[in-house]
């Protein structure tokens, strides 16, 4: 889904508001009824973690940390049956997942002096049963399990997510008979960069030359697609020559200005392809 | 010199026996008959001419509205040396910068540039560094006062060169009495004395500056440079426009005697470049050899050679005695009086010129009004057309024409072209002022009038004389382009004076049969990385792996920036770039990855600049519409037509300096900037390798024999591949030569030419040194091996780069003797070895060099250097092969367009003048003759086959290449043996038959048998194209590597196949016939002798040729069998995502912890609705990967969890049964497939017991047994399992109401395993 940049900075702007929970998401919909749930809720991500990126360190401070962590001790104790840490990551604005981590961090700092692995502190966070403490068990399952921008259960989506478009991608691609050499085919090969898929025929999409295409199970918006720009489409480009990307969930459509220079922006496996059909005679 | 020039006027000298001379050889000093001629150097006495003629001109050619100002500009050495600081100005064209004014300004300069080179003077001041030049050459003398004194010898002895640096001081020291003595300051007291004096010095120094080109401009006395053609930045050329603005109308003050103003003049509009030259022009400091005294006397010819040659009276003072009398009494009868009036006449000249149209295409306007300045000089707006009745002196004239043409002919001349730009000037010379010159005419009584009579004082005799020799040098004038051959017949001067000469020209253009093959520009730009040099084994270090692979896309991130920004006004290269870049290359010097940086660099320069004027850049590639519209075969019309919209008529001049155009600017400013010396050192090895390499290249000729027509035919096929190879080859090898070049001299290049110490200890110095590339060795061989069609274009790119020393150095020197003898070899049409266009382009190239700034121009006129004949190699070259063709012509030597734009502005003009409009492309829609789509298709599938080959290894298109060409030209041949000659038996057959009936109508009937096999032939394609598919495939089978991925490999058969019919059909289709008829001619003429036949041979059917279906070859694609990793067999791939199933279970999950809305709850059917979701995700394998799986069985179990705890809400009608047939589901879903690991530990952890305990509902127990009891039924938990799990549930404390509870729990679930538990029971009791 194409969404021209005047309307994504509504719909950014209205995240502002937002927490990163079920309910908010909720709102989201209902006020943006024409737009797909998971362009919604990539677009919502996206934005949530700028805003973090930007006030993370605030969060990080130590005393932040310990205040964060009085508070829910006391609160803990008082209503214990409140889902008092949730309440307090979106009062603090901070996602409820980065939150518990903190805590069960500082947690684990107070349990047991001896240094902790971060290994450890994933799994608790995956597995918040193996929590010492029971209350802070279900908080914490209740922060990880509520929020919808971070969290084991997001990135493991997340990455779910990329992993499915990927095979879509390649699945379209054998479905049209096109060639084409994988991730882990060219890793083996020894490319230094390497994209999603490489064709070994190279086809034309809306009369552009695809190389190359990578696959993008999120929303491009600037911020995300410069940065893909630079760390891997231009790297793409520089190796393979003109390519394709597809942002599954759509992009600003004003990004897509590179056509001409070799990279062509799709927010879906594109329908019209040319293939290389050297007996047509051409001239 | 004149007085050779003087009785061959006269007739003394009979012309036959001067064009002898003049056609002789070098050594032949046994001219007897004709005293003159032996007293004189062939070298001088063409530089005489040149100069005289050009001198002749001077004043007509300045009211041309194509002639640029007459200027000793500097422009091209300034050009050049500001180059690499900032070119922004320039770019978009060569030599157009500063809009129409500064290039034409280039233009006149370089007509006039070769004159310093002629000046003899010139090269006695610099023999000395070259032994071997030791002509004596004081001809600048002889042009002064040869005049009048015939005693040339004198003039010319060899007085000792003075050393440069002395010589500067020299010129300074000896000025003043050369002031004293000589014409140009006969009024030493007056005003203007004081200006002449000024004059002379900033001339001097302006000459110091410009080097001999210059000088020429100074021929027009203190006119106006009109702009320099370099650089000429915002501000020159405001500058210019102001001075323009603000000269206009003074009309009255040029009357005034101009003795401040012509200090102007001199300071500002001559001279401008003495301030600007200091940062400007590099040459500054050059001492000048040839000072030249503004001819006031702008009808004085004797000054007039000085000025425009530059033969400078430098010399003079060394040698005063030397000086003939008659040199100093040249100017003296002159007085005062006429003095001023020279001036005045100088100065409207200058006015009219600075107001005449200086820009022809950009401002079509302005040649409407030429400003009148000068009342007695007043022109008509409506200039008089040239009249071959009014032509006078018509046979000096012919004399002229025929001897100037002898010098062209011979090669004499500097550059050929550069004299045909003069004549082409000639011919669309504008108006002559109507100078009072009638009255010199019957002034002409001595030998010094002879010379001093304005032969071309009017534009009828500038035109007789330019048509004279353009109807001399038909030839070559034929073999330009067609553009410029039809500009020239349609020419309306060329048609009244010569109808003949007209005719001939409209049929040349007709039958010129230069090919412009539309080669796709290519747009793929980047080097396609290639594991098989690029991976990581290539490298020594994980490191410098990891490092290159930054610096190439550090690398390309600064290309796009230069093409996003280098022609935005005020962006720097080195400011924007220069930081980047060597922060860059340091990395690479840590890492030692300058080879492979080298080699990308290389790459790249070739992959973007390989196809000169190609597109700017990827970003401003031609609209992808238009090209659509237009498809392949408008491509190249496109491009033409592009280029002069972009670049209407902007004039750079015959002899444009060296430059580095589009994005070639970017190649070397990067190295600039970089300035790494390592990288440059890989460079140069690399640059050089390939070009040795390239150098090698064996380009086939037509086969050898070239006897039967026939394979002469065939030959045309093959000749056209190796044309276009022979071409991609020679574009390459240039470019790779002069970046050779300029990296190999860069570290010697200064801004100023060295003061002559300087000079002479770093040749000392450098000549030690052996130079990357052994000019001398390479041209030796080149020569040898008859390849200087190859060879030389390149060299002298190489040399082009030189900095000032690097002429001087032995080895370089040598190349530069070895090259001129090789010009004047070189004789057009006449090299019977050599093809006319092979000539041309090496006439061409070298012609160029000799006048580009750095090049010696003592060499030029000195009598070459002889390296001795090579003894010829016995093989083929490719000298005598049909290489270049127009079109390479004009890519190797843009500036040829120059006459084009003349001709053109012309046109421009002359209908401006006569009120029409100027010639102006107007933009039409052009009419798709085919629907847009096949159109654009056709591009699509050219773009798309260039870009498979992109990432291919280069081996594979090699291959393919070689194959389709192979097959193509065995297609043609197999036609031949088969078809052909069958066809033309059953025509034989049915001849004879013919004739036993009727034998009377013999021409008819072989008419008719004709035609009847060529329509038969047409089959031949339909045979080709079977041939081809057919033999293609199986060849590049053949050949590639047996890994070639299906897809790969079919596609480069179609594409051999593709390439191999088109090429076998293109021929046949268009030779088919001409070949069926030439065989049929032959059999026929058979026939018809042996008539009366024996009755004809038993008819033969003619074998269907070639029968064979071709083989299909595979369909591409497919290779991979990725995805049906574990799939049930019937499995449609259609099961929800393992992402949008672990979503939706998350969402139940989060209305299971809260919090939650008071209504939120879920339905069993909701749930049961899921789980059969996330069983079919777990089925399919397709999609799901491990992590993922994990998560979901997780989160599977985790909803079980909260299931039996009670904590997740269900909707009202919910009852035990429900809820027990979810959990079946659950265990059922975790039974049924293979799973990785079943995290059910979860169901007894102490959050999940917990809720399970403390939610009051009464069936939670119930359920979690339920829960328990169906995984132990199931198997997926064992007896003991639950046991291990109770017992370390133990190990956490509980309440004792709880402990009861799990006991109960336990018990209930694991009856079996109860038995255990009392003692646990026990010890928590008791730690209790």
């Amino acid at each position: 889904m194409r969404i021209c940049r005047a309307e994504y900075k509504t719909i950014a702007r209205y995240t502002d508001q937002l927490r990163p929970t079920r309910q908010c998401m909720k709102m989201l919909k209902e006020k943006f009824p024409n737009h797909s749930q998971s362009t919604l809720l990539s677009i919502f991500s996206l934005e949530y973690q700028k805003r973090t990126k930007r006030t993370i360190s605030k969060h990080h401070a130590p005393d932040a940390i310990e205040a964060y962590y009085q508070r829910y001790l006391t609160e803990a104790k008082t209503r214990p049956s409140s889902p008092v840490l949730l309440e307090i990551a979106n009062e603090v604005d901070l996602s409820p997942a980065l939150l518990a981590r903190l805590v069960v961090e500082r947690f684990l700092q107070e349990q047991q002096s001896t240094a902790f692995s971060k290994q450890i502190l994933n799994n608790m966070l995956r597995e918040p049963s193996l929590i010492q403490d029971l209350p802070l068990a279900n908080h914490v399952a209740q922060c990880t399990i509520n929020d919808c921008c971070y969290g084991p259960l997001v990135d493991c989506i997340k990455h779910a997510i990329g992993q499915e478009h990927e095979v879509l991608l390649m699945d379209k691609l054998m479905e049209k008979n096109l060639s084409f050499l994988d991730e882990n085919q060219l890793r083996a090969k020894g490319y230094d960069k390497t994209p999603d898929i490489i064709l070994e025929v190279p086809i034309a999409v809306e009369g552009h030359v695809v190389h190359w295409i990578e696959s993008k199970a999120s929303f491009g918006d600037d911020h995300s697609h410069r940065t893909y720009l630079n760390e891997q489409f231009w790297s793409y480009w520089n190796r393979f020559g003109p390519g394709m990307v597809i942002y599954w969930y759509g992009f600003i459509s004003e990004l897509d200005c590179q056509r001409d220079r070799g990279i062509l922006l799709k927010d879906c496996f594109p329908s019209d392809i040319v293939t290389l059909c050297p007996r047509m005679g051409q001239s | 010199m004149a007085a050779l020039l003087e009785s061959l006027l006269l007739g003394k000298l009979g012309t036959s026996k001067a064009l002898v001379w003049l056609k002789h050889k070098q050594s032949s000093k046994d001219q007897p008959s004709c005293e003159p001629l032996l007293q004189v150097q062939r070298q001088e006495f063409v530089s005489f001419l040149l100069n005289f003629l050009r001198d002749q001109s001077s004043h007509t050619l300045t009211h041309g509205p194509a002639t640029p100002a007459k200027t000793p500009v500097s422009s091209r050495s300034a050009a050049r040396s500001t180059r690499p600081s900032s070119d922004r100005g320039c770019r978009g064209g060569r030599g157009s910068a500063g809009g129409g004014t500064g290039s034409r300004g280039t233009s006149r300069v370089q007509l006039f540039s070769p004159a310093p080179s002629v000046s003899p003077l010139g090269g006695s001041q610099w023999e000395g560094s070259a032994a071997a030049a030791s002509t004596p050459s004081r001809g600048e003398l002889s042009g002064v006062s040869g005049v009048s004194s015939p005693s040339f010898s004198s003039v010319w002895s060899p007085a000792p060169r003075p050393l440069q640096a002395d010589r500067r001081s020299t010129h300074r020291s000896s000025l003043g009495d050369f002031m004293t003595t000589s014409p140009p300051e006969m009024h030493p007291h007056s005003p203007a004395m004081a200006t002449g004096q000024q004059q002379q010095q900033q001339q001097q120094q302006h000459h110091r500056g410009s080097g001999r080109r210059r000088s020429g401009g100074s021929a027009g006395g203190g006119r106006p440079t009109g702009g320099r053609g370099f650089q000429q930045d915002d501000s020159s050329a405001s500058w210019e426009r102001g001075a323009r603005r603000g000269r206009g109308g003074r009309a009255g003050e040029a009357v005034s005697p101009p003795t401040q103003v012509t200090l102007n003049f001199n300071n500002l509009e001559d001279f401008p470049p003495v301030g600007a030259s200091q940062h400007a022009s590099p040459v500054l400091t050059k001492p000048s050899r040839r000072i030249n005294p503004t001819p006031v006397h702008s009808e004085r010819p004797h000054s007039k050679p000085t000025g425009c040659f530059t033969s400078t009276p430098l010399s003079t003072p060394c040698s005063p005695p030397t000086i003939p009398e008659g040199a100093l009494f040249v100017g003296s009868p002159l007085g005062l009086q006429e003095e001023r009036e020279m001036l005045r006449k100088e100065k409207s000249k200058l006015q009219q010129q600075i107001c005449s149209p200086l820009k022809p295409a950009t401002e079509p306007c302005t040649p409407t009004k030429p400003v009148r300045v000068d009342p007695t000089a007043a022109q008509d707006p409506q200039a008089p057309s040239p009249d071959p009745s009014k032509v006078t002196l018509t046979s000096e004239l012919d004399l002229l024409a025929e001897l100037y043409c002898t010098c062209i002919s011979e090669n004499l001349v500097p550059n050929v072209f550069l004299e045909l730009f003069f004549v082409l000037q000639l011919l669309t010379c504008r108006s002559p002022p109507a100078l009072e010159g009638e009255q010199d005419d019957g002034l002409c009584g001595s030998a010094q009038d002879l010379l001093e009579r304005g032969y071309f004082r009017d534009v009828h005799n500038c035109v007789y004389f330019a048509v004279k020799v353009v109807e001399n040098q038909f030839e070559l004038v034929s073999h330009l382009d067609k553009c410029t051959v039809r500009l020239l017949a349609e020419n309306e001067r060329v048609g009244s004076f010569a109808p003949a000469l007209k005719d001939r020209l409209a049929l040349a253009q007709d039958t010129s049969t230069a090919k412009v093959s539309p080669s796709l520009p290519s747009f793929i730009h980047s080097v396609p990385f290639q594991p098989a040099t690029d991976n990581r084994s290539n490298f020594s270090s994980d490191r410098a792996f990891h490092i290159f692979k930054k610096q190439r896309d550090i690398f390309y991130e600064l290309l796009r920036d230069w093409e996003d920004f280098h022609k935005e006004p005020g962006w720097d290269f080195e400011n924007a770039l220069g930081n980047r870049i060597r922060a860059m290359v340091s990395l690479q010097t840590a890492a030692g990855n300058h080879a492979h940086f080298a080699r990308l660099f290389q790459k790249q320069l070739v992959q973007m600049c390989k196809e000169p004027g190609a597109r700017g850049s990827f970003g401003e590639a031609p609209d992808a519409d238009v090209l659509s519209i237009l498809g392949a075969d408008g491509l190249s019309r496109l491009k033409r037509l592009q280029e002069r919209l972009i670049q209407p008529q902007g004039f750079m001049g015959p002899c444009p300096p060296p430059s580095f155009p589009g994005h070639q600017e970017f190649f070397r400013d990067f190295l600039q900037s970089a300035s790494c010396c390592q990288l440059n050192q890989h460079l140069k090895d690399g640059m050089c390798q390939e070009l040795l390499l390239l150098d090698e290249v064996s380009i086939l000729g037509a086969p050898a024999g070239g006897s039967g027509e026939e394979e002469e035919g065939d030959g045309d096929m093959d000749q056209q591949d190796e044309k276009q190879r022979f071409s991609s080859v020679l574009l390459v090898a240039r470019l790779l030569a002069k970046f050779l070049g300029f990296i190999s001299f860069l570290p010697y290049h200064t801004s100023d030419p060295p003061s002559k110490e300087i000079q002479e200890a770093a040749i000392a110095l450098r000549s030690k040194s052996s130079p990357v590339l052994d000019v001398c060795a390479v041209l030796r061989s080149c020569v040898r091996r008859r390849r200087l069609v190859l060879t030389v274009p390149w060299l002298v790119e190489f040399l082009s780069m030189m900095d000032y020393t690097g002429p001087y150095l032995p080895c370089f020197r040598a190349a530069l003797g070895s090259l001129l003898h090789l010009y004047r070899r070189m004789l057009l049409g006449r090299g019977a070895e050599v093809c006319y266009l092979n000539q041309l382009l090496l006439v061409a190239v070298l012609g160029w060099l000799f006048q580009i700034p750095v090049f010696p121009e003592d060499v030029v006129f000195s009598e070459e250097l002889d390296f001795g004949e090579e003894t010829l190699d016995s093989s083929q070259g490719l000298d005598s092969l049909p290489l270049v063709d127009q079109q390479l012509l004009y890519t190797c030597c843009p500036f040829l367009g120059e006459l084009r734009k003349l001709l053109a502005a012309f046109v421009a003009g002359s209908t401006a003048k006569s009120g029409g409009l100027l010639r102006k492309i107007t933009p039409t829609s052009a009419e798709p003759r085919d629907p847009p789509t096949t159109r654009s298709q056709q591009k699509l599938q050219m773009e798309l086959e260039q870009a498979f080959f992109h990432n291919q290894p280069p081996s594979l298109k090699r291959t393919v290449e070689f194959v389709a060409e192979r097959v193509s030209s065995n297609c043609v041949k197999h036609i031949k043996a088969t078809l052909v000659s069958e066809l033309v038996k059953g025509g034989e057959r049915a001849l004879r038959e013919a004739l036993a009936v009727d034998s009377a109508n013999v021409a008819k009937l072989n008419d008719t048998i004709c035609t009847q096999l060529c329509y038969k032939g047409m089959q031949a394609l339909e045979t080709a194209t079977r041939f081809c598919s057919e033999k293609g495939p199986e060849a590049v089978r053949v050949l590639l590597p047996e890994e070639t991925s299906p897809a790969v490999l079919s596609t480069s058969e179609s594409i051999t196949t593709r390439l191999a019919t088109e090429k076998a059909c293109t021929w046949l289709s268009s030779n088919i016939t001409a070949l069926i008829k030439r065989e049929w001619k032959s059999v026929f003429d058979r026939v018809m002798k042996t008539l009366p036949s024996p009755p004809p041979p038993n008819p033969e059917v003619p074998a269907q040729t070639q029968a064979q279906t071709p083989t299909d070859t595979q369909r591409g694609g497919g290779g991979q069998t990725l995805g049906e990793k574990d799939c049930p067999p019937e499995c449609t791939h259609k099961a929800p995502r393992a992402s949008s199933v672990i979503t939706d279970i998350k969402e139940v999950l989060s209305i299971a912890v809260g919090p939650r809305a008071e209504d939120e709850c879920c339905t069993i059917q909701q749930l049961q609705a899921l789980l059969d979701r996330a069983g079919e995700t777990l089925q399919c394998r397709k999609f799901l990967s491990v992590v993922p799986e994990q998560m979901l069985v997780r989160c599977t179990i985790m909803l079980a969890c909260r299931l039996v705890s009670g904590e997740l809400p269900l909707a009202p009608p919910m009852d035990s049964a429900g809820i027990r047939g979810v959990l079946q589901q659950l265990v059922h879903l975790w039974g049924s497939s293979p799973l990785p690991s079943l995290p059910l530990h979860l169901l007894f952890a102490s959050p999940t017991l917990t809720a399970v305990l403390t939610h009051t509902h009464t069936d939670n127990c119930q359920n979690f047994r339920v829960l328990v009891h169906l995984l132990l039924e199931e198997g997926l938990l064992g007896k003991e399992d639950v046991v291990t799990h109770w017992r370390s549930l133990l190990d956490l404390s509980w309440t004792m109401e709880s402990i009861q509870k799990i006991q109960e729990l336990s018990i209930s679930s694991v009856p079996s395993a109860s038995v255990s538990l009392p003692s646990h029971r026990d010890l928590l009791q008791i730690s209790q």
